[in-house]
Order: structure tokens, then C-alpha cells, then sequence
């Protein structure tokens, strides 16, 4: 029998994709008017099981009850009707619709707009008072932050009079101020009674905002435990099945001759906005430089500027040998002959053909180097294998299999992948984006280990990442980046992340907008 | 150029601008929907020989026209089948269809009529025929404006009203009913439709069937007013014509009517050489006129109107993500 004190409560669901278990006799109970956070490493079956519950997938066996009632739900709309509202990690807004139309879409009152639109205006700004979750109804939004997108999901679903309200990694594109004000109207929905389920792998967000948090992992789940009575180190060894080094683990850099001086750098995207509006740095050897920033302020066209891919002026230097930014020699092959490496930030469009083997993947930028050839004709694929399995052996890629496609590799393997191919090429500069996005914690601590081994061999790494957390471990120094421009630089020892938050949102030290 | 030469060639601008102006707004339906469909033309044609068939074997119009949409509906059906239910290419199924057109309509006449692949010419009944406007005769006497509705604006058969009409009513379906705003929707990104609990399929062939009976409309005019008959190609390239009016317009309904009259304006003086020739004073010579609306429809596709931003999830099968 459900209880009725429960929102949610799942009953041995289970769910497979052909030979892959998803989920494996899933139980979950979710008490009314709290914040539930549910955590596990990528492919751990979070998604899937959320997917169920909003009707995108139909478990294979177990039951679901909603507010103590067992409910089937076949599509979104039953979801919609049962009280659930989703935000999605991806919004599902139409860009150039108003804030007005995309919540109205698909709740609208009677076959004509005008009266659905009325009323909506007025539903949203009782909301918004009510919720703190202010936007203009007019706005267009694509002329949103993505902070306020986020709000529109949200206001979308309370619309639809939700009771429960799940949200998919909300935080990964927020500035921390941003994310601060989300996890207060999560906390304000709560207090009104809605019940709110946190689908996270932040270990500090769990910490910080839920009640109660439930593990899972490889589909199964571990075990539910009051927030208040748990540690993130408890957390993150029931997500990962072992402990785990949260801090990486490294000692002050002993910073040598400057390896890459920029200077004035700029560059323009296709339809000609500048993006990047002339940054200058440098990075010595023996040191990490960590660029912090939310996604989308010039920190991508840093990294294809210095990695060859994208065209730019101003002046590089590489061990003051200057760079061509255009033209001949402004390519990636050129730049990897200079001695750069690029983990770049979108693993699989530019790091990876997913549909190609491990081994092709391992050669790509690296296929004219002289070991791989055989009679001056040929690529030797004996030595591409051989090669690419001891790299696989040494960074611990699951399965050491070098025939299998990249696609059949999980994110953190296939970043294994493309980190191994840089790094074991010893270069003097490595450009490295996002090196975690979409790993598992396990890989994490790895790939972490890895760049700090790097660094303490003498070479020079730059860093992008807009996790605050990884930059502020992993870096000597951090330089804030808003709308293409350096905000400025901080010691991560001394500075806070209250400090660069302010950096990251485009505000000086003063409190001014820049 | 007097004023009367100037009415004769908007008049048949207005009559040549009604085909295109139906296969526009069938484009635009289908298109703000994200089903592409360059298989305009062949929907167009299918509709014209199945009207001119069935009109003259009934002696009916409106047989004809019911026959026309009938016909049309089918292609896009077949459209849509293949593009949302199989999600195929929506590009290779509109040649396909275009070409299947081509075809199937003169094998079809030809098995019928025997004369060629054509139809017998169609007359009495069997056509539409002009309508006189109320007080046209009686208000000819006004100046300028007189002139102007007793010959462009009256004395066209019903199917170019209906097509005037069909602007408006598209603008009022698009942007203020709960379907327009759904058609819309599913067109810039069906994943928003989707989570909403709004099906993405019916809201697609839901479209493309609109696609399929304006396109039929714009067939059976073209066989049972504008001419007489079908004839083998008659629909000769309109179908991309009009896809090219739709860009020009940037999806956008009354601006399709703008960009279809200006094409039917080029097509028109095509048929008046020697007014031409009286204005730019130099001899024009006829195919180049004739190729007119071809080299600015070549134009427009080739992106000099300035920039236009088609519909986001356009030419893009829906595939439901997690």
C-alpha cells in the first residue's frame, strides 16, 4: 500500500535498452514539500528514470505512485495532468517566442490566443511575485540570460499547476549568483508545500539545498539518506563504489620561463561580432592558468584562437616564437608541430568521430608522425594499435579495446581517449576545455591527476572550464572571463567564490557593471 | 504607357500571381511546420491534370477541383509519410515525388484522352469562369479608381479570390489561433511541442495535409482557369517559384502576397514584349522575357534579397531525445 504522505513513490521500476539495464528495480520515495536530490555518475540511470516518470519512456515492469495514487503515464501529457513539471538541462523554449507564447503553448484556454494570453499574463505575475521568479512576459528568449530561460522553464511548468517539479542538472550553465537565486525559489516552492526533486552530480549543491538525497549507480540505487546526516565523501563513495579523492591533490607550482605570452587577442565569429575583444596573458611553464567564466563569453574562441581552428589577430608568442593567427601555419597541425595540444571543449564534435575506432581516433593530428608510417607510403596501423592500447592501458580506458568505435565508450572514456592522445605527446602547451564535463567522478579525479602530472613535468597548461569548483582546485592562477574580456586575475588561495562570481556576471571588485 | 496598358498588365499579373500565391502559402504551412518541401511543383501538376481530367469527364468545376485536391493530398501524404513517420530525407522525397508527377500525369492523360498527354480542352461548366464584381460596370466611369476595379479587381473566376482571401486568413491562423502558435512552434523546435504533450506528428501532417489541399487548389486553377485544360509540364517550375516568393517573403504570409504579385508582374510582362519595348525603348528580345521570373526567382535562392532565417527545426526529422 502507498503511503500518502508520499509525492513520488516508485516501485521496482525497471527498464532496459536492449542488452543495457537502465534502471534495475528501482524504489523511491519522495515526502511531500521537500527538496529531493537524486545523485549518480553519468549512465548511472538518473535521466532514464526521470524519463519515466515523465512519460518519454515506459518502464518495463513496477509500479508509480503519484501523491499515494498508482498512476500510469504513457506520454507527457498524463505527466502534465498528474502534477509533474520537468526542466529539462536543454530547454525546450522556442528561441524566438515570447516569454508569453512558450508558456502558454500547449495549456492554451480555447482554439483562439487571445484569452489564454490575457490570462497567462496574469498567472505569471502572481507567480513571479509570489516565486521571486521575475521576467518580463514581453521578452523574446533569445534575448533572455539563460538564468532567466531557466525561470520561463519553471514559470511553464507551475502554469500547468505542477506539484512536483523535477529539474535536470539545472546548475551547469548558471553563474554562481544565479544558481544561488534558483536553489531560493526551489526553496521558496518548497515552503508553498511543492515538492521538488534535484537531479544533480554536484556533491555541494545536494549539500546545500536538499532534504534528502538518493545514490545511484549502474542503474541500480544505493540507498536514500537525509542530507543532514550524510558527507559529501560518503556521498561520492556511494556514487562511485569506492572512495574518492575529492581535492586534488598538489603541490605549489614552481613556475619557470614564460611558454605562452598573447597578447591584444581578438577574434570575430561568422557574422562578424567580435567575441573575443583583446585579451592578454601569459602562461609560464610549470603553471595552470584557469579561465573561469558561464559558458558562451569568449572562453571557446580563446581556445580555437590558440588551437589553430579559429582565425584571430593580435600577437602570440610560443616560447617567443610568434604565431601566424591567419593564414598559412594557423591550423591545427601547425599549431600541434609547435608543440600546443588541445583537448578541445566539445569532445564529440571536435575531439572524436564517434562513428571511428579508438585506434583511428588515438592518430587523428598525430597520423603524419614518422613512428606511424611504414615505406614512406603508408600509415602503419599495426603500430597505431599496438600504440593505442598501451596509451588506453596507461589512462585506464574502459574497455583497453582499440577496434571499438568511439561512440561505444562511455563520456569519461571517450575523454580518456582524447586526453591520452594530447598529453602522451609531450607537448609544451596544453589547451584543455571542459576536461570533465559529463564524466564520472572516477575519471575525474583521474584526468585531474593527470593535467597536475603534466604541469609538474614543466609544461604549460591553460585551462577552461565554467565548473568554479575544477578551476579553483586545479589552478595556479584563475583569470575571470566576461563578455570576451578578462575581467581580471585572482590567486586561488586568497580570492573566494563569492569574488569570482561577481568577475564571472561582468562586475568589478567595486560592485559596477564593466 | 497609358493607363489602360497599365491596368491590362496588372490585371494579368493578378491572374498569373494566383498559382503561385496558393503553392506560397501551401509552402509556408508546411515549411513553418519544419516539413520542407520542394515538391511543391509536383503536387501542383498532379492536382491540374487530375481537375482537368475529372472536370471534363463530369462536365463539373467543382468535380474537377474536388479531384485536383483529392490528388494533391495524396502526394503529401506520401510526403508526409515519408518525412515524419519515416523520417526520411525531405529533400529527396520532394524531387521524388516531383518526378513521379512528371510522369504519372501524362502517362495518366494519355491513357484517358490519347491526344498526347493532354486533356481535351475544357469548356462551359467544366472551367471557372469570370466574375463581375457588384457596380463594376457602373463605377467604371469613376476616374482612376474605376478603371482599376471594373479590370484588375473584378471579373476574375472565384479561385482568385479565394486565394486573396487565403492571406489573411493564414496571418489569422498563424499568429492568433492555438494551432498557429502550435504550427509555429513545432517548426522553430518540436522538442518544446513534445515536452508540452502536444503531438509533433499530428501537428506535422496536419500541416503538410493543408500543404496538399492548397497546393490543389493552385493546380486546378491553373488547368481549369487560368487555361483551359492540362497540358504536359504546364505547371512549368511555379512550384519553385513560389518556394522562392517564400524566402523572398521570409515565411511570412502578407509578404507572400507581395512576393508572388511581384513575380506574377514579371510573368506578365513576359506576355506584352512590345509594352516593354515602349518603355526601356530598347528591343527586348521574348525569351529573355520569358526568363525573367526564372533568373529572379535564381536570385532570391541565391541569397540576395538579404538574410533570411528559415524556420530552425526546418528539413529536420523529429527524433525524441532524453
Amino acid at each position: 500500500m502507498a503511503h500518502a504522505g508520499y509525492a513520488i513513490e516508485l516501485k521496482g521500476i525497471s527498464k532496459a535498452f536492449g542488452p543495457v539495464q537502465a534502471n534495475k528495480d528501482i524504489h523511491i520515495a519522495v515526502p511531500k514539500g521537500t527538496i529531493h536530490g537524486i545523485i549518480g555518475e553519468n549512465g548511472a540511470g538518473k535521466s532514464t528514470l526521470m524519463s519515466i516518470l515523465y512519460g518519454f519512456y515506459r518502464a518495463d515492469s513496477g509500479e508509480i505512485f503519484i501523491n499515494g495514487k498508482l498512476t500510469t503515464i504513457p506520454d507527457s501529457q498524463s505527466a502534465i495532468r498528474a502534477g509533474i513539471g520537468m526542466v529539462f538541462q536543454h530547454f525546450k523554449l522556442v528561441q524566438n517566442f515570447t516569454v508569453l507564447e512558450n508558456v502558454v503553448l500547449g495549456a492554451e484556454e480555447g482554439a483562439l490566443l487571445a484569452g489564454s494570453l490575457s490570462k497567462a499574463r496574469k498567472v505569471l505575475s502572481d507567480l513571479s511575485r509570489e516565486y521571486e521568479l521575475d521576467v518580463d512576459p514581453d521578452a523574446v528568449i533569445e534575448d533572455l540570460s539563460v538564468g532567466h530561460q531557466q525561470r520561463v522553464e519553471i514559470l511553464k511548468a507551475l502554469y500547468r499547476q505542477a506539484d512536483i517539479l523535477i529539474l535536470d542538472e539545472p546548475t551547469g550553465v548558471l553563474t554562481p549568483a544565479e544558481a544561488d537565486h534558483l536553489f531560493r525559489i526551489l526553496k521558496g516552492l518548497r515552503d508553498q508545500g511543492k515538492t521538488v526533486v534535484l537531479i544533480t552530480h554536484k556533491l555541494r549543491e545536494i549539500m546545500e539545498t536538499t532534504d534528502n538525497v538518493s545514490v545511484m549507480r549502474r542503474g541500480t540505487m544505493v540507498g536514500t539518506v537525509k542530507t543532514s546526516e550524510t558527507s559529501p565523501e560518503e556521498l561520492a563513495e556511494l556514487m562511485v563504489g569506492r572512495k574518492v579523492l575529492l581535492e586534488v591533490e598538489k603541490t605549489p607550482a614552481m613556475a619557470g620561463k614564460t611558454v605562452l605570452k598573447v597578447e591584444d587577442l581578438r577574434v570575430r565569429d561568422e557574422h562578424g561580432v567580435e567575441r573575443l575583444k583583446g585579451v592578454s596573458f601569459e602562461i609560464r611553464a610549470g603553471e595552470i592558468l584557469g579561465i573561469a567564466g558561464v559558458a558562451g563569453n569568449g572562453q571557446s574562441e580563446l581556445l580555437e584562437a590558440l588551437g589553430g581552428i579559429a582565425r584571430a589577430t593580435g600577437r602570440v608568442e610560443l616560447n617567443g616564437v610568434e604565431l601566424p593567427l591567419s593564414g598559412k601555419g594557423a591550423d591545427g597541425q601547425s599549431r600541434r608541430a609547435a608543440g600546443i595540444a588541445h583537448v578541445p571543449e566539445d569532445r564529440q564534435a571536435l575531439g572524436l568521430i564517434m562513428d571511428f575506432t579508438a585506434w583511428e581516433n588515438v592518430a587523428f593530428g598525430y597520423h603524419n608522425a614518422p613512428e606511424y608510417q611504414k615505406n614512406g607510403l603508408f600509415m602503419d596501423n599495426d603500430a597505431l594499435r599496438a600504440d593505442t592500447e598501451r596509451k588506453m592501458e596507461r589512462f585506464d580506458v574502459r574497455p583497453p579495446i582499440p577496434t571499438l568505435a568511439a561512440k561505444s565508450f562511455s563520456g569519461g572514456n571517450q575523454q580518456k581517449i582524447v586526453v591520452a592522445r594530447e598529453i602522451e605527446r609531450n607537448p609544451d602547451l596544453l589547451l584543455v576545455g571542459q576536461p570533465t564535463r559529463g564524466v564520472d567522478i572516477g575519471a575525474i579525479e583521474f584526468i585531474h591527476k593527470q593535467i597536475v602530472a603534466l604541469r609538474d613535468q614543466g609544461k604549460a597548461i591553460l585551462l577552461v572550464s565554467v565548473e568554479l569548483d575544477e578551476i579553483r582546485s586545479l589552478s595556479d592562477r584563475i583569470a575571470v572571463m566576461f563578455d570576451g574580456r578578462i575581467m581580471g586575475f585572482r590567486d586561488p588561495e586568497t580570492t573566494d567564490e563569492r569574488e569570482l562570481g561577481l568577475l564571472m556576471a561582468g562586475m568589478t571588485g567595486k560592485g559596477e557593471a564593466a | 504607357m497609358d493607363y489602360a496598358t497599365l491596368l491590362q498588365i496588372l490585371d494579368s499579373s493578378l491572374r498569373l500571381a494566383t498559382p503561385l500565391l496558393f503553392a506560397c502559402l501551401a509552402g509556408l504551412y508546411s515549411e513553418r511546420a519544419g516539413i520542407f518541401d520542394i515538391g511543391l511543383e509536383g503536387k501542383m501538376l498532379m492536382a491540374a491534370m487530375a481537375s482537368a481530367s475529372v472536370a471534363f469527364l463530369t462536365g463539373s468545376v467543382w468535380a474537377g477541383l474536388f479531384a485536383g485536391m483529392l490528388a494533391s493530398l495524396m502526394l503529401a501524404g506520401i510526403h508526409g509519410i515519408a518525412s515524419i513517420t519515416f523520417r526520411g530525407n525531405q529533400l529527396i522525397s520532394g524531387v521524388a515525388l516531383n518526378f513521379v508527377a512528371s510522369g504519372i500525369t501524362v502517362l495518366v492523360a494519355q491513357r484517358l484522352f490519347g491526344q498526347g498527354g493532354r486533356t481535351p480542352p475544357l469548356e462551359g461548366d467544366a472551367r471557372f469562369t469570370p466574375i463581375i464584381l457588384p457596380l463594376a460596370e457602373e463605377l467604371r466611369g469613376v476616374p482612376v479608381l474605376g478603371p482599376l476595379y471594373a479590370e484588375v479587381i473584378s471579373g476574375h473566376p472565384l479561385l482568385v479570390y479565394v486565394a486573396l482571401l487565403a492571406v489573411p486568413v493564414t496571418w489569422w491562423v498563424l499568429y492568433r489561433t492555438r494551432f498557429g502558435l502550435r504550427l509555429r512552434a513545432v517548426g522553430e523546435n518540436p522538442a518544446a511541442v513534445d515536452t508540452a504533450g502536444i503531438s509533433v506528428k499530428g501537428l506535422r501532417f496536419a500541416a503538410v495535409a493543408i500543404t496538399g489541399i492548397l497546393c490543389g487548389l493552385a493546380g486546378a486553377y491553373m488547368a481549369t482557369a487560368l487555361q483551359a485544360g492540362f497540358g504536359r509540364e504546364m505547371t512549368a517550375g511555379r512550384g519553385y517559384i513560389a518556394l522562392a516568393a517564400l524566402i523572398f517573403a521570409k515565411w511570412r504570409p502578407v509578404a507572400a502576397l507581395w512576393a508572388c504579385l511581384l513575380f506574377g508582374f514579371f510573368q506578365a510582362l513576359a506576355l506584352r514584349p512590345d509594352v516593354v519595348e515602349a518603355v526601356v525603348q530598347v528591343k527586348v528580345p521574348v525569351p529573355f522575357l520569358d526568363a525573367l521570373p526564372y533568373v529572379l526567382t535564381v536570385l532570391v535562392l541565391a541569397g540576395f534579397v538579404g538574410k533570411a532565417i528559415p524556420p530552425r527545426a526546418g528539413g529536420e526529422p523529429y527524433v525524441k531525445e532524453r
